[in-house]
């Protein structure tokens, strides 16, 4: 009954555009999750270290640089690596259709962009961690 | 009939069933009238164009002497990519540049650091060191052509680039025109973008301010930034209230250094953020002109006008923009266009409709440009100054824009100022708080954003996208090892050293630098040598 | 391999489950299996108000605990929002220099259910690390209210963090502060205000008339330019030395074994007491009947505490 939904989110690369990210966190955390937040800038290597760690459910990286196609094939093999694969890896941003067809070929769970509602994004998250 | 009839009216009739209020919160009535403005003074409150304080605009004619700057935004790739863009815009009517540069170069980093992998050129051009300065303006002659450079942190790098371009293409220091942003108080408040901690940052800032005043005369030395703070979630108010509060922060700063006020004050320009609300937007631009005219008169002692002037670009909404319905995102832009004209703006950006998903196509760039040509050549608009001058609703909105930022003001003061409202967060709360705000209030349909919550479709958005190959990197690094191997490594190292000292020993850093940079001195190697001097910014826990 | 057997073996996925289980009660076996493992750790608490600098200050110390090949755990425990249950964990951001570093483990923890003070699961993590072979495990949390007191109640070296602006918060904290500390730090020493505050404290601690042998330390830091970061590494292991030397480790971990005792008492009966002992229904009649004055709500009580001490099963 304790269980708490654990995610980690993320904002890899350089960009400081947190906007998203943060309120997405704070609705994860009105919607009753416990939320870790790394913080900007970060080593894809740090946030796959950090969600073990943090034993999470869930890691979701919001990017918005474009860097998309490097940094979510980088987390995914990491996590492989460390054999974490059963963390699940979402993402949020400014991301191209086509791009997030090959994404989720890769193994990203599911993309949301720019617009989507935070309850859609919550129910989502419910939906496929149990 | 009075006006107590036409209420009495009004009250037995219903209303829409939606939220009047502004973006700001403020609470819009249904009709302003005279009452609205009961202490209006035509020549304290507004006074003609040109003349203090400045609410009607900055210049005697504004847009029936000239019109304004259009400057699109825009950088890719490699600087030959971004050279061959520059050339296409100016072919196609632009007036300036505006160089976007790629996340490693605003950062500070070189396009072979790790934490560049998959950003290099992305969404800006990569610039490593001189040598890729040399190409992005090559054959673009810098004595005709006025550029604003985005470029915080590294911005006394870049500049130092641009004279020595403008050197080498036989320009002297005084006739180059443009601007660097180089404000970092809106960094550590939303725009993330930073390196050092904020004392040094502001050390450097007020180099570059004494710098330029003694040998680059016509260069807008910083741009303070209202732009960042709306697009992190702000509301029009903060954007306001905080832009100008980092902009009398400069002043103090400069102030402190030992500038005479009037000799770095005239060289400030401001950049602001046209969104949604078209009136609110307008009286914003309004209400910022009058503020800076009285406070830098009243309170600073100004006694050159240029101090007094709000001189701002201003770019649309890029977080206003919908990846739903995209060409809707034309019409979004071309009213925040017109808002801002209709505020008096110098320069402006109009955003492409594409932005959302990436960096836009050149379509997609003609198209935004083309909108800002319309609103000048077809619209009849720039015909009169500051057309909505006296209207009952924006002189209102105007006045209650300007007694709330003042309200602001205090409470940053309460803080201790700007420098430790940020160490404690004050302004990061206050955004996250309102850009929180604003997307429950979209959820629950308090406020409207068309194909996001009212007029959704089913859609297969199917537009062309620019694309940047991942060889860009792989150029870059190519490049930037050239330069590497046949500059003068020892000459580097002495330069760097040389930096290092001036930083040490509060040296002016600008003379410094610009020997760094004509040595082809990378940005990285530049950067990391003020590091060890300055140390690093760590980002505060705020939610 | 076994859950167990790789926990045992350092393996970091492993120690994270093990918490995960332990944290949600979901395998009551483990502590068990694992209880025989503790004792080795050293536990340091740092705590103080929100904005003190507590994260910076674990990030900056951590280096010089490593030294000598020593592990070094971390839990950084923030509040859950009562509202939603929900919570916002951040103090990774400023623990980023650890991040990568192999000696290092951290986790962040939300409050749960536990009203006010410091989780009763972080003392269960807290010695998940220590049989994980983390040579120091450092719990750091906000001291509001109940909490200092909490950790210290875990911790062999409780750090009390304060920063100039916390004006208010420190009066409030006074006593809390006396009754916890083994060591106090003032961060971000640059400001201003900062050496008043010394001073202050100093004297607070003065007018302490007990008889104890080890004397306060009060140590001034500027935790993000690693300032007085090394004294207070060396302090705190000056403070283990002392604690080991005069054997006052033995007596105090028995005491705090004690206090937990205690504390798993009280929880155990409360809970018991919410889950089975009080019949709703009964007790809204016994309600309705205390407002019309016909019973005392000390009446109420001596029923429900009878009625739980006939129930066998605990």
């Amino acid at each position: 009954m304790n269980k708490k939904i654990r995610i980690l989110i993320g904002k890899p690369g350089l960009d400081g555009h947190d906007r998203g990210a943060k309120v997405i966190a704070a609705a994860l955390r009105d919607a009753g999750f416990e939320v870790i937040y790394t913080g900007l800038h970060q080593l894809s290597e740090s946030i796959v270290e950090a969600a073990i760690q943090e034993d999470v459910d869930i890691i979701g990286l919001s990017i918005l640089s474009g860097a998309h196609m490097t940094i979510f094939p980088k987390i995914l093999e990491l996590l492989k690596q460390k054999n974490a694969e059963h963390i699940i890896v979402i993402g949020g941003g400014i991301i191209p259709e086509e791009d997030i067809k090959k994404l989720l070929k890769m193994g990203v769970k599911r993309i949301f962009t720019p617009g989507a509602p935070t309850n859609d994004i919550v129910d989502y998250i419910k939906s496929i961690i149990r | 009939m009075s006006k107590d009839k036409w209420k009495k009216k009004y009250s037995k009739r219903k209303e829409r069933d939606i939220n009047f209020s502004n973006l700001s919160k403020i609470k819009i009535n249904p009709l302003y009238t005279p009452d609205d403005n009961e202490d209006f003074d035509y020549d304290k409150d507004l006074n003609y164009p040109g003349e203090y304080p400045y609410t009607r605009g900055v210049q005697p004619t504004m847009y029936r002497g000239r019109l304004w700057t259009m400057r699109q935004f825009s950088g890719f790739g490699t600087p030959k990519d971004t050279n061959t863009r520059y050339k296409y815009l100016l072919k196609h009517g632009q007036t300036g540049l505006s160089v976007a540069f790629d996340f490693p170069t605003l950062y500070g980093k070189d396009s072979d650091d790790p934490l560049a992998q998959g950003e290099v050129g992305k969404c800006g051009v990569a610039i490593d060191t001189l040598r890729d300065m040399e190409i992005l303006f090559d054959g673009i002659p810098l004595e005709k052509i006025s550029t604003s450079m985005t470029i915080n942190p590294p911005a006394a790098m870049l500049l130092a680039m641009y004279i020595v371009v403008g050197e080498k293409q036989g320009v002297p220091k005084d006739v180059l025109t443009g601007t660097i942003q180089n404000d970092m108080l809106k960094e550590y408040q939303a725009q993330k973008t930073w390196i050092y901690p904020p004392e040094p940052s502001m050390r450097i800032i007020t180099d570059i301010l004494k710098y330029c005043s003694e040998n680059v005369p016509k260069w807008n030395t910083i741009s303070i930034s209202g732009y960042h703070i709306r697009e992190a979630g702000s509301t029009a108010l903060q954007e306001l209230a905080f832009t100008l509060a980092n902009g009398f922060t400069y002043v103090d700063y400069g102030i402190k250094s030992g500038l005479p006020v009037d000799t770095f004050a005239p060289r400030l320009s401001f950049f602001f953020n046209s969104h949604l609300d078209f009136f609110e937007e307008i009286a914003k631009y309004r209400a910022a002109r009058r503020i800076w005219a009285k406070l830098m008169k009243d309170k600073y002692h100004a006694q050159n006008p240029k101090s007094y002037l709000v001189r701002f670009h201003t770019q649309t909404a890029g977080c206003s923009l919908t990846a739903q319905q995209p060409e809707n995102n034309i019409i979004r832009t071309a009213f925040q266009g017109l808002a801002a004209v209709l505020g008096g703006t110098q320069s402006l950006h109009t955003n492409s409709m594409d932005e959302t998903y990436a960096l836009p196509t050149e379509k997609a760039v003609k198209i935004a440009l083309r909108t800002q040509q319309l609103i000048a050549y077809e619209t009849g608009v720039p015909n009169t100054i500051d057309p909505l001058g006296g209207s009952y609703y924006v002189e209102a909105l105007t006045d209650e824009l300007e007694k709330l930022t003042l309200e602001y003001f205090d409470k940053i003061e309460t803080l201790g100022g700007v420098v430790p409202a940020i160490e404690k967060g004050f302004f990061q709360r206050e955004i996250s708080r309102s850009a929180y705000e604003y997307q429950k209030a979209l959820e629950k349909k308090e406020k409207y954003h068309v194909g996001i919550n009212i007029f959704e479709e089913e859609e297969n958005v199917e537009i062309e996208l620019l694309k940047i190959p991942e060889e860009v990197e792989i150029d870059q690094k190519k490049s930037l090892n050239k330069v590497k191997e046949e500059r003068n490594n020892s000459k580097v190292k002495e330069t760097l050293i040389k930096l290092r000292e001036a930083a040490e020993n509060r040296e002016n850093l600008m003379p410094r630098i610009l020997d760094c940079v004509r040595e082809y001195a990378t940005l990285g190697e530049m950067c990391e040598t003020l590091k060890e001097v300055f140390g690093i910014y760590k980002e505060p826990i705020i939610f | 391999m076994e859950l167990l057997q790789r926990f045992l073996k350092g393996d970091k996925p492993a120690i994270a489950r093990v918490i995960t289980k332990i944290e949600n009660g979901t395998d009551p076996k483990l502590l068990e299996e694992i209880f025989p493992h503790t004792g080795n750790a050293y536990f340091i608490g740092i705590t103080g108000p929100p904005g003190a600098g507590k994260s910076s200050l674990v990030n900056a110390i951590v280096p010089k605990l490593l030294e000598n090949n020593k592990k070094v755990g971390i839990i950084a425990v923030d509040p859950t929002s009562p509202f939603s249950g929900g919570a916002l964990l951040g103090d990774r951001i400023r623990m980023n220099d650890l991040a990568l570093n192999e000696n290092v483990f951290i986790r962040s923890m939300a409050t749960r259910g536990s009203l006010g003070g410091l989780a009763s699961k972080t003392k269960d993590i807290a010695l998940v690390l220590d049989a994980a072979g983390f040579d120091y495990v450092l719990i750091e949390t906000v001291g509001v209210g109940q909490i200092e007191l909490d950790i210290a109640q875990v911790c062999d070296t409780t750090v009390v963090v304060l920063v100039p602006e916390s004006g208010d918060a420190i009066q409030a904290m006074k006593a809390g502060i006396l009754e916890v500390a083994d060591i106090l730090v003032v961060n971000k020493g640059d400001r201003s205000g900062a050496d008043r505050l010394i001073l202050e404290m100093k004297f607070a601690f003065e007018l302490r008339d007990e008889k104890i042998n080890w004397q306060i330390p009060i140590l001034k830091t500027v935790a993000i330019e690693n300032q007085g970061i090394e004294k207070l590494a060396s302090t705190v292991k000056f403070h283990k030395e002392y604690l080991e030397r005069s054997g006052e480790i033995e007596i105090e971990r028995k005491n705090k074994l004690v206090l937990r005792v205690n504390e798993l008492i009280e929880e155990k009966i409360k809970t018991h007491l919410h889950n089975y002992i009080i019949d709703q229904k009964q007790l809204k009649k016994m309600i309705d009947k205390a407002y019309e004055r016909k019973i005392t709500p000390h009446y109420i009580t001596d029923e429900i505490v009878k009625k739980m001490f006939l129930k066998k099963e605990v």
